[in-house]
């Protein structure tokens, strides 16, 4: 069970940075749900892994730590409130300039004459 | 237990919706309700460090649950500081979104800003490491918003940039937070500083994965070199007062490492020795020397002050990394100074924006409003740059005076006198090029200048400025104040009595028994 967990997150956050290191938008977004994955997995098992049990903090003998729950519907929720706000943006980068790289086009890295359009407010 | 604490964070909380559902189609019902809780946020942050100016520390236990079970905000003199430098930074950034418009040419700004603040007051006053991830997430959330406001092709991209580089620095926050609780079954600071001492040095590989995490999320925020290259193309792209706001963002960043680093992992803690001297320390002196580089190879007056901000960020860092009293205290007096100069040098640039129509670094006919908007380049870039007689002279002073005992003292002066040098040449030719060169151009026939910013725009740089002049004039006031901050940073068994033994539900609950038992049936 341990080696399954920590086998996983491992994998999910070996791809999801192999991912968020492309090019372009959509692989990086990929790759950075993936990573949140990797995050909740591993918040989840922080807790340490208990098969069975309910996550009721009571005087029973055997319980699952309940905080870590809590910790990982949060980050769920939030993980996938930026990712659609990052889907937008990018959406709308791509349709307003035709381009989804990540990165600045060469030559316009703000420093060259291209940008002035840009400045026009 | 009084209901003050939680106000910074509950008035905007309350304002924003309000403005969306009440006054979405009235920019002028918006402007008024922005800005009257924007004072009032002032009062507030006001009252709350008059009250802790004293040395009390307040708590707030939400939803009255004792901690460490419930989530409690705690004011004292650090968080309130950051919590009136907030309220009053915020304050004049409205006036000046208000009077240039700023705030009218796309939707939702007031109320984006509103929670914009809401996340940075509650970031200032939590004392949970989650609650602080959480309210990291709302103002970062607000920030996307406000950083693509008004759109444009070459905003979104930055803005693209800056929003996977934050949920990146994001998920790493997490993956540090899973760590620590993996290891002290715990995230409130006071409790964690408590649990960290008594790990035996034997295991303690864990907890320092953590710290380490943790440093590198918080730098990230703060933009210490290597992880400052989100900062330069959002910064320079986001309309002038959002970029104005966001000089306090970075600063999160400073106060979350002030904060974690001498109340959790206190720099006598073995099981995290050298961390800072070792590696934020060079990091810090680097930051400095690219912020300053930058500012001399910058070719558009935006990113040259992009750059300013990440030099005096470092600048903030050298002094923090020291981790002694009088550092601590020079690196609040320098973070004052930094986050009222950058947002007075964010709100120029937009107004040379404005009378000019680009910012290139290159001779072009006279803007309008040259006049006015070239004196107070000249008294922020004094600030900026650390020249006599303004306030970023006094905060290198004092930087200077608390490196004087650290091993590194002949770089960090070396480096910090170096670049300053730097610094003021990039400075000179960026306001000669764009002032004085002006004057032997006449403006090409038929075209018409763009009209002079309001008189409202001005009103806001203006008093900023005096805020700075101010800084100046009081310095003793403010040093004495943040030595008295520092002095409490340092010592903080009554911040961690106040916080565990205020009574509240589950009170006297021993959650390490319930552990110790659940082991002991984990091991059956």
């Amino acid at each position: 069970m341990e080696l399954l967990v920590a086998s996983a997150i491992g994998i999910l956050t070996a791809a999801g940075l192999y991912l968020t290191l492309r090019l372009r938008t959509f692989p990086v977004i990929m790759g950075i749900s993936l990573l949140t994955y990797a995050v909740n997995v591993f918040l989840f098992a922080s807790g340490r892994l208990t098969v069975g049990a309910p996550p009721i903090l009571s005087d029973a003998e055997v319980y699952t730590d309940p905080l870590p729950q809590a910790l990982v519907l949060t980050a769920i929720v939030i993980s996938f409130g930026m990712t659609a706000v990052a889907v937008m943006m990018a959406l709308g980068s791509y349709l307003g300039a035709d381009d989804d790289h990540v990165n600045d086009p060469a030559g316009d890295s703000g420093q060259g004459p291209t940008k002035d359009a840009g400045d026009e407010v | 237990m009084s209901h003050w604490i939680v106000l910074p964070v509950i008035l905007p909380a309350i304002l924003a919706p309000f403005i969306v559902l009440a006054a979405r189609y009235h920019i002028g019902i918006q402007r008024v309700l922005s800005l009257a809780g924007a004072i009032a946020l002032i009062g507030i942050a006001a009252a709350l460090a008059w009250q802790t100016a004293d040395g009390t520390i307040a708590i707030y236990q939400l939803g009255d649950w004792a901690a460490p079970f419930g989530i409690v905000l705690v004011a004292d003199r650090l968080s309130t500081m950051m919590v009136l430098l907030t309220a009053v930074l915020g304050f004049f950034v409205l006036l000046y979104a208000v009077g240039s418009g700023w705030d009218d040419r796309g939707r939702h700004f007031h109320a984006l800003f509103q929670f914009q603040l809401m996340g940075l007051m509650g970031a200032f006053l939590t004392g949970d490491l989650f609650n602080l991830f959480v309210f990291f997430e709302v103002l970062l959330i607000a920030s996307y918003g406000l950083m693509i406001h008004s759109g444009g092709a070459v905003r979104l991209r930055a803005g693209v940039q800056y929003v996977l580089f934050n949920l990146l620095g994001s998920t790493l926050f997490l993956f540090a937070l899973g760590a620590l609780y993996a290891e002290t079954g715990t995230l409130n600071m006071a409790d964690l500083a408590v649990r960290v001492a008594q790990i035996d040095l034997d295991g303690t590989v864990g907890i320092r994965v953590a710290a380490v995490l943790l440093i590198l999320v918080f730098a990230i925020k703060a933009a210490v070199v290597p992880l400052h290259f989100w900062l330069p193309s959002s910064y320079a792209e986001a309309p002038g007062p959002v970029a104005a706001l966001f000089a306090i963002m970075t600063k999160v960043g400073a106060y979350a490492i002030i904060r974690v680093y001498t109340l959790v992992f206190p720099p006598n803690l073995e099981a995290t020795a050298g961390l800072q001297e070792m590696w934020l320390l060079p990091a810090a002196l680097i930051s400095v020397a690219v912020g300053m580089i930058g500012i001399l190879a910058a070719r558009h007056l935006d990113r040259l002050v992009a750059y300013a901000v990440i030099g005096s960020m470092g600048m903030v860092m050298v002094a923090i990394s020291l981790f002694t009293p009088e550092g601590i205290a020079a690196a609040l007096y320098y973070i004052l100074h930094s986050t009222l100069a950058s947002a007075a040098l964010f709100l120029v640039v937009d107004l040379v924006r404005s009378g000019r129509g680009n910012l290139a670094l290159r001779a072009a006919p006279p803007m309008s409003g040259t006049a006015l908007t070239a004196g107070m380049f000249f008294v922020v870039a004094i600030a900026m740059v650390g020249l006599p007689p303004l306030s970023g002279f006094i905060g290198k002073l004092m930087i200077l005076d608390a490196a004087i005992s650290s091993p590194l003292v002949v770089w960090i002066w070396a480096v910090v006198l170096g670049t300053g040098l730097i610094s003021l040449v990039g400075f000179s030719r960026a306001g000669s090029t764009l002032f004085w060169k002006a004057t032997a151009l006449s403006h090409p026939e038929g075209e018409d200048l763009p009209p002079a910013p309001g008189a409202l725009s001005y009103v806001a740089v203006g008093g900023l400025l005096t805020l700075l002049i101010a800084l100046t004039v009081f310095a003793g006031p403010v040093y004495r104040h943040a030595t008295a901050v520092a002095a409490q940073l340092f010592d903080p068994a009554p911040y961690i009595s106040e916080v565990l033994n205020t009574p509240g539900k589950l009170s006297g609950y021993d959650a390490s028994a319930a552990a110790g038992s659940k082991l002991e049936s984990e091991g059956h």
